[in-house]
């Protein structure tokens, strides 16, 4: 594989004159670090957007009618376009690219010992695509019709007829840009697949790879064998559309129900496609800062794989009441509960790793410890959803809102800013402010909790999603309810504005932070034997030798508290 | 646990809110002793100069127990949990009782058009009663309703019985409910279906027995009015 990309290198080079040029080193890269770096700064910018539709139509729920400072009267039209963009970006756009693109893109290279992805230009070309979708998604604002608003489930007939939707372009835009999306996964994940099969460093074995690299090739691998499904409804779904084929159309004998189908069949795992790298980010911040060996290694892996099979097996429990036949309620009923077990071991394994250690709250740790304290949360609310006598009550509810938001936002953004706090000394050679980073922390999961659990409340209480103004509906206006929307929208409020302290903490770090030393953690995994930014090529003094496991932490024959896995065993002191 | 803030009025809304009562409890135990196990450990083991980690593998058999044996019991109480979560759905979606009554319930952006049997009970008969965004119903009465859209996908919700359906265009499907007190309440759309979701209210109107012949006699379409020879239309069929 180095013979590959030193040729790639040498091709690029060839073109660059050795000193590349802006365009040749930022955006035509090849370089493994840079391409994540343009992953996570695009994730960055649509989280942005993501930030400002949900600014807007939380603004028109707490205060209804009123114009929202910076955006102007919501209609209808545009309530549903902002929560579909909101949906489809958050998890699309943002938690994909940054979670799994940008992370397994500087991560697994640095952390297996070699120096590059073994498909360099698919690489490139896997990025590319991904903007090329972002821009189309974007532009399907400015079409006649405006942006697609049936939901980022998109669900048939409404999505699949222009006189249902009134989108008729900006449906078929935004599906667009979801295939395209999706292919510029399928090859980040065909590389990220075959280059830890083939380029680990000599010496490491299957479990002396680190738990994250390990999370990102599972949901790698989920992600490939879900998506066909998807790819395969969404071109039907787009010939429906344009063409007025029949597949979802009951007038022509099609079914609707049969998109949702497809779209949860690949929706389903794509939840857990993100939860395990934001599992195994977790993994290796509490060993590095609590200094100890992970707990039960194994068991976590195997539990990681666990989930990700039983994981194929419950996308129906989205559809109980959707006219499906209700009795495979009962076979996705025990299946959705089921899988609360494995994912339950991987957070008692979590906890039990804790124990005994030497915990030191550092702002990544801390983040790490927020995750798994409001991913339990997300994690039980779950059971009232996969009942399903329950979900009847609850289905599209701001109940399943507050539910997803408990996984989603901690997978997204509590595991994508302890990823960036951990590894940013790493990724840019200085240190973040750790003072900055307690105050977006504490600025960011007070008000989290606080949006979250009115609308667990209003849920309860029968609020139904989607609605742009419940004073249609006099049971839903009931004493109280509405300072409940109120109150949910301050808290967002303050939260979007702690994100500003994240943006200049990181931005002001990168140019001015102190500078880093090559292992400022004091951790065993090969990437802080890099130095810090690593070159192109990663290993200036030669690819590394791997003599043990990761989580070597506070060894009892060890003056260090910490045994870096190149370390060769006379070495040890 | 619901009931405090939504109104519990069919047969089977007491069941469900059972079912969430009972996955509070259960869910409820397990989050509060994670949290607490969770924080106490991170007190207890905060850093401490001169004190160095413990080294545990975890792969001990004596070690394994601690995350085992609540596996067990996260098993245990998943089986719990399904059985009662199933039986109840068993009782709402599968086995319908047999009806008094059947009204016909269709949906449309953006509005509700309810079909009831009036004074002969009969649907398809000249004297049924069609309402725009207002379904009547007798208290006390096993009704059957058949759900169906006239062109994208949308939900019959009826959250003081605890009821939720999907329509389908293209499909009839069949549910029941009986209401156990009289009342006005919200019906809502569920499902989003375009522009006009969130201004698709309707009302259920739940009458005593007299209240519902009353309703029934001043609205019916007089019999005598319709030509005897047409034959009944089927309103809002699937052309």
């Amino acid at each position: 594989m180095s013979a590959a990309a030193h040729a790639e290198h040498d091709h690029a080079h060839g073109h660059a004159h050795h000193d590349e040029g802006f365009i040749q080193k930022y955006l035509w890269s090849t370089d493994h670090k840079m391409i994540a770096m343009q992953y996570l700064f695009t994730g960055i910018a649509m989280a942005l957007v993501g930030g400002f539709t949900v600014y807007a139509f939380r603004m028109q729920l707490a205060f209804p009618g009123m114009p929202v400072p910076g955006y102007g009267r919501v209609t209808a039209t545009d309530y549903n376009a902002l929560v579909t963009t909101h949906g489809s970006v958050m998890v699309f756009w943002v938690a994909m690219p940054v979670l799994i693109a940008a992370l397994g893109n500087y991560l697994i290279p640095l952390m297996i010992g070699c120096d590059d992805m073994v498909f360099p230009r698919l690489n490139r070309l896997s990025y590319q695509l991904f903007l090329l979708s972002a821009i189309v998604l974007m532009a399907s604002f400015y079409v006649p019709g405006g942006a697609f608003g049936g939901a980022w489930t998109s669900y048939p007939p409404l999505s699949a007829k222009a006189e249902y939707n009134l989108t008729g372009l900006g449906s078929s835009m935004w599906l667009f840009a979801v295939a395209l999306e999706f292919a510029a996964f399928l090859l980040g994940g065909i590389n990220f697949i075959t280059t830890v099969m083939n380029s680990r460093a000599p010496g490491m074995k299957m479990f002396d790879v680190p738990i994250v690299v390990w999370m990102i090739i599972i949901a790698s691998i989920l992600f490939m064998a879900s998506v066909g499904p998807l790819i395969a409804g969404a071109v039907m779904l787009m010939f429906d559309q344009q063409l007025g084929t029949g597949f979802f159309d009951p007038a022509k004998g099609g079914d609707p129900v049969l998109w949702q189908h497809l779209f949860w069949f690949f929706g389903h795992p794509e939840v857990y496609v993100v939860l395990l790298p934001a599992m195994g980010i977790v993994a290796e911040i509490i060993t590095v800062f609590s200094r100890k060996k992970l707990f039960a290694y194994k068991t976590v892996l195997y539990t990681a794989i666990g989930t990700g099979v039983l994981s194929f097996f419950v996308w129906a429990h989205h559809q109980f009441i959707a006219g499906i036949d209700p009795r495979m309620a009962n076979v996705f009923s025990v299946t959705t509960l089921l899988i609360s077990i494995p994912v339950a071991e991987m957070v008692f394994v979590y906890i039990g790793t804790l124990y005994g250690g030497s915990i030191r709250l550092t702002t990544p740790m801390l983040w790490a410890l927020a995750f798994i304290a409001e991913f339990l949360l997300g994690g039980v609310t779950g059971i009232f959803l996969g009942a399903s006598g329950a979900d009847i009550y609850f289905h599209d509810t701001y109940f399943v809102i507050a539910h997803f938001h408990y996984t989603f936002f901690p997978i997204a953004f509590i595991g994508s800013f302890a990823a960036i706090t951990y590894w940013f000394p790493k990724m840019f050679g200085r240190m973040m402010s750790e003072t900055w980073g307690k105050v977006h922390f504490w600025g960011t999961i007070i008000p989290f909790n606080l949006i979250f659990i009115p609308l667990f409340l209003l849920g309860a209480r029968g609020d139904h999603r989607r609605i742009y103004d419940y004073r249609h509906f006099p049971d839903l206006m009931k004493a109280g309810m509405q300072d409940l929307r109120i109150l949910a929208t301050l808290a967002l409020l303050v939260l979007l504005a702690f994100q500003v302290v994240f943006l200049v903490n990181l931005f002001h770090s990168i140019f001015r932070g102190e500078k880093a030393a090559a292992n400022p953690w004091n951790a065993n995994t090969l990437e802080w034997q890099a130095p810090s930014p690593p070159p192109h090529g990663n290993f200036p003094q030669g690819l590394p030798n791997v003599y043990r496991g990761p989580y070597e932490y506070s060894h009892p024959d060890r003056a260090e508290d910490y045994w870096p896995q190149t370390e060769p065993e006379a070495a040890k002191s | 646990m619901i009931d405090q803030y939504v109104e519990s009025i069919s047969t089977f809304s007491g069941d469900i809110d059972n079912v969430i009562w009972v996955v509070f409890l259960i869910v409820g135990f397990w989050f509060v002793l994670a949290e607490l196990v969770f924080f106490g450990l991170i007190f207890k083991f905060l850093a401490k100069p001169g004190v160095k980690a413990k080294y545990v593998s975890g792969e001990r058999p004596e070690e394994k127990r601690w995350v085992t044996l609540p596996h067990y019991a996260t098993l245990a109480f998943d089986v719990a949990i399904i059985v009662l979560a199933i039986k109840v759905w068993h009782d709402v979606k599968i086995d319908l009782p047999k009806a008094d009554s059947t009204v016909r319930v269709i949906s449309q952006q953006w509005a509700w058009t309810f079909v009831h049997p009036g004074p002969d009970n009969q649907l398809d008969t000249p004297d049924d009663i069609t309402t725009v965004d207002e379904l009547h119903v007798e208290k006390d009465k096993t009704y059957h309703f058949e759900l169906t859209s006239r062109d994208v996908l949308h939900s019959f919700s009826v959250p003081v019985f605890r009821l939720k359906q999907d329509a389908i265009p293209g499909r009839i499907i069949k549910g029941w409910f009986k209401a156990t007190q009289t009342g006005q309440y919200d019906i809502q759309c569920t499902e989003i279906c375009g522009i006009g979701h969130g201004i698709m209210p309707a009302r259920i109107i739940i009458e005593s027995p007299a209240q519902h012949r009353t309703w029934n006699q001043s609205n019916a379409p007089k019999v005598a009015d319709a030509a005897p020879t047409t034959p009944p239309t089927q309103l809002g069929g699937m052309p």
